[in-house]
């Protein structure tokens, strides 16, 4: 499980970029650096911490420094400032020998446009990292075999990339990420190439897989609601500033600032918040917690999305209750707060 | 003080690169004979091992060989094929079957000595710009500077026959393929290469997994070039003793036999016209890269 640690990071592109900092030290803004030296401040003093087992979604516009993030974590991009840590080790301070097997054993990446080898076959590309590695041409075919059938590629071995769809290409991509067996997956706005049916389909199929592998992923995207879906927690990024870092439902109902606030503005609010969030806690001994086993109760799992039990709920003849994984009421569903919560984004926009 | 600003050019001001290179020239012979004198002897093994071979060939099999070579390379078109044997047969009648094969011998192992040379300075080229900056000239000297002046020094180096052909065959068809390996590894898909590294690749595997091979059709097209070249030198080569259909042409010409002219000149066509048609072919469907979604 690995756990990703960034403090202070920055870079700044340029001839010269390390001239630059003490400007930055002191303050002086993006605008004016670029002005002043030529200089283009890609990520100023970015602070996050990736949980081991979670789903990191770095969200921003283009231009927001959001790839370069990702690229800083394995050093396809070198940060000129900040430290950065995987399990404790000091990444940047690795020897390009040192930095290598980290990338071959620790880390693997999807990209947006798939970067295939394009005269190599499906199980040659998926293969890849292992053939970088030097294992055996048997062993490879077998392990990256393996992973073809798991993400649904069976019967494609020998095809060329060029011969598959986007999202095929991309199902390669991800097998061939996955293949080296990593503890890290950055994922470089992987769907985004993608139409919306098939981007959809493999935000799925990312879910279900993670939900058995549980690898650390740092997944990019613009797109809201690919974020709202996949991530765990997600930071926003605006001009390589990280403008917030939170849970889905935070950054919907509690965007830290204007920018924030714009982006979420438009989201179906239903399918971000949870049952938990607008339920009525049950205490221990609540006369209510006996009501949920009356007859004509309707329960529902207090984990739901509030637009999956937006039909129960209003169809409900009885009360409603939220129960946890083992089926225990934790808290009472009035259909009026459900219609709140729900509406609480058009309601505050006026102010 | 402004003395030389005379009409006519200061004589007083002259440069002695004739000289210097007159001197420079016979030092060379007189140091390193032994040294040129070796690679003579190599290159004329080589050259008549491969000469031998394709001579000894039965003319069918060499007929069959590039139908087979033509159709496989076209993308299986049997027409090219057929078409592109018949121009071989039609040599043959001309008579000057034997000849095509010595220039073909001539010319394979200038090509195969301008790859093995070619490719590893194109690979340089592309990883440092500025060993690009000072081949650049280099190269663009190499390919306008009218062969006859090095035909001469290399005839002194080489001695007069095929090895001094191949030499003087390879300065002039260089160039492409130094310049379309260092175009094609450029133009590599900068994403890929990312990749390589993301993967943890060295640079060695960079090089050997992800550039060279995506730079492959490209190469082709310089090879392709590069052969195309070799052929225009046919003729001049004869000059400094090349045997072969060159040589036929040269005949024509000093005996105003307009006739063997022709027939020599339209068998290197042909030649041309095959050879362009197989290394293309190849480097087209080699192109991965092409009608990519």
């Amino acid at each position: 499980m690995a756990h990703i640690v960034a403090e202070g990071l920055s870079k700044v592109f340029g001839p010269d970029p390390r001239s630059v900092l003490p400007l930055l030290e002191r303050g002086v803004g993006k605008d004016e650096i670029l002005e002043q030296t030529g200089h283009t401040v890609g990520l100023l003093d970015v602070d996050v911490t990736v949980e081991p087992g979670e789903t990191f979604v770095v969200m921003g516009l283009s231009g927001s420094g959001k790839s370069t993030l990702v690229r800083c974590f394995n050093r396809l991009i070198e940060p000129t400032s900040g430290t950065l840590t995987l399990d404790g080790t000091d990444v940047l301070a690795l020897r390009p020998r040192e930095l290598r097997e980290m990338r071959r054993s620790r880390m693997g990446m999807v990209f947006q446009r798939f970067a295939l080898l394009p005269h190599r076959n499906v199980l040659d590309n998926v293969g890849f990292g292992l053939r970088v590695q030097g294992v055996a041409r048997a062993e490879r075919e077998r392990r990256a075999g393996a992973w073809i059938e798991r993400v649904g590629l069976q019967g494609y071995e020998r095809s060329l990339p060029r011969e598959l769809s986007g999202g095929m290409q991309q199902r390669v991509g991800l097998a061939r990420a996955l293949c080296t067996d990593p503890d890290v997956l950055l994922m470089d706005e992987a769907f985004s190439a993608l139409d919306p049916l098939i981007r959809r389909e493999m935000q799925g199929e990312l879910l279900r897989l993670q939900q058995e592998l549980g690898k650390t992923i740092v997944f990019i995207t613009h797109d809201l609601d690919e974020a709202l879906r996949l991530g765990d927690r997600i930071a926003v990024l605006k001009d390589g500033v990280v403008v917030q870092v939170g849970t889905p439902t935070e950054i919907v109902t509690r965007p830290a600032d204007d920018y924030v606030k714009a982006f979420v503005e438009d989201v179906d609010r239903s399918r971000v918040m949870k049952v938990r969030h607008v339920m009525t806690p049950l205490g221990r001994d609540d006369a209510n917690a006996a009501a949920s086993q009356a007859e004509g109760a309707v329960l529902v799992s207090s984990e739901a999305l509030l637009q999956d039990v937006v039909a129960d709920v209003a169809a409900a003849e009885g009360p409603v209750f939220a129960v946890d994984r083992e089926g225990r009421p934790v808290g009472s569903v009035a259909a009026r707060t459900v219609l709140a919560a729900l509406a609480r984004g058009q309601r505050d926009e006026p102010s | 003080m402004l003395a030389f600003l005379t009409q006519e050019f200061p004589s007083a001001w002259r440069i002695p690169l004739r000289s210097w290179t007159n001197d420079a020239v016979s030092a060379l012979v007189v140091n390193f004979g032994d040294v040129f004198a070796a690679i003579t002897g190599a290159l004329l093994q080589l050259l008549i091992r491969v000469e031998r071979f394709l001579v000894a060939l039965p003319w069918w099999l060499v007929v069959l060989l590039v139908a087979v070579l033509v159709w496989h390379a076209t993308g299986r078109r049997i027409v090219s094929g057929v078409v592109l044997a018949g121009l071989m047969v039609l040599v043959g009648t001309f008579g000057l079957w034997s000849q095509m094969m010595t220039t073909l011998a001539i010319m394979l192992v200038a090509t195969v000595f301008t790859i093995i040379i070619g490719i590893p300075i194109g690979v340089a080229m592309a990883r440092s710009d500025r060993l690009k900056m000072w081949l650049q000239p280099v190269l663009d000297a190499m390919q306008t500077l009218p062969s006859f002046v090095y035909l001469v020094p290399v005839v002194m180096f080489f001695g007069l026959g095929n090895v001094a052909a191949i030499i003087a065959t390879f300065v002039y068809a260089v160039p492409p393929v130094i310049r379309l390996t260092d175009l094609g590894l450029r133009l590599v898909d900068p994403e890929v290469v990312e990749a390589g590294a993301a993967f943890g690749a060295s640079e060695r595997q960079t090089l050997f997994l992800v550039r060279l091979p995506l730079a492959v059709p490209t190469i082709m097209a310089g090879i392709n070039q590069t052969i195309m070249m070799a052929l225009a030198m046919v003729v001049v080569a004869s000059m400094i003793g090349a045997r072969g259909l060159g040589q036929e042409v040269l005949r024509g010409l000093q005996r105003g036999d307009v006739g063997l002219g022709l027939e020599a000149g339209l068998a290197i066509v042909f030649l041309a016209i095959v050879m362009d048609r197989i290394t293309a072919g190849y480097s087209r469907r080699w192109d991965h890269t092409a009608g990519e979604r």
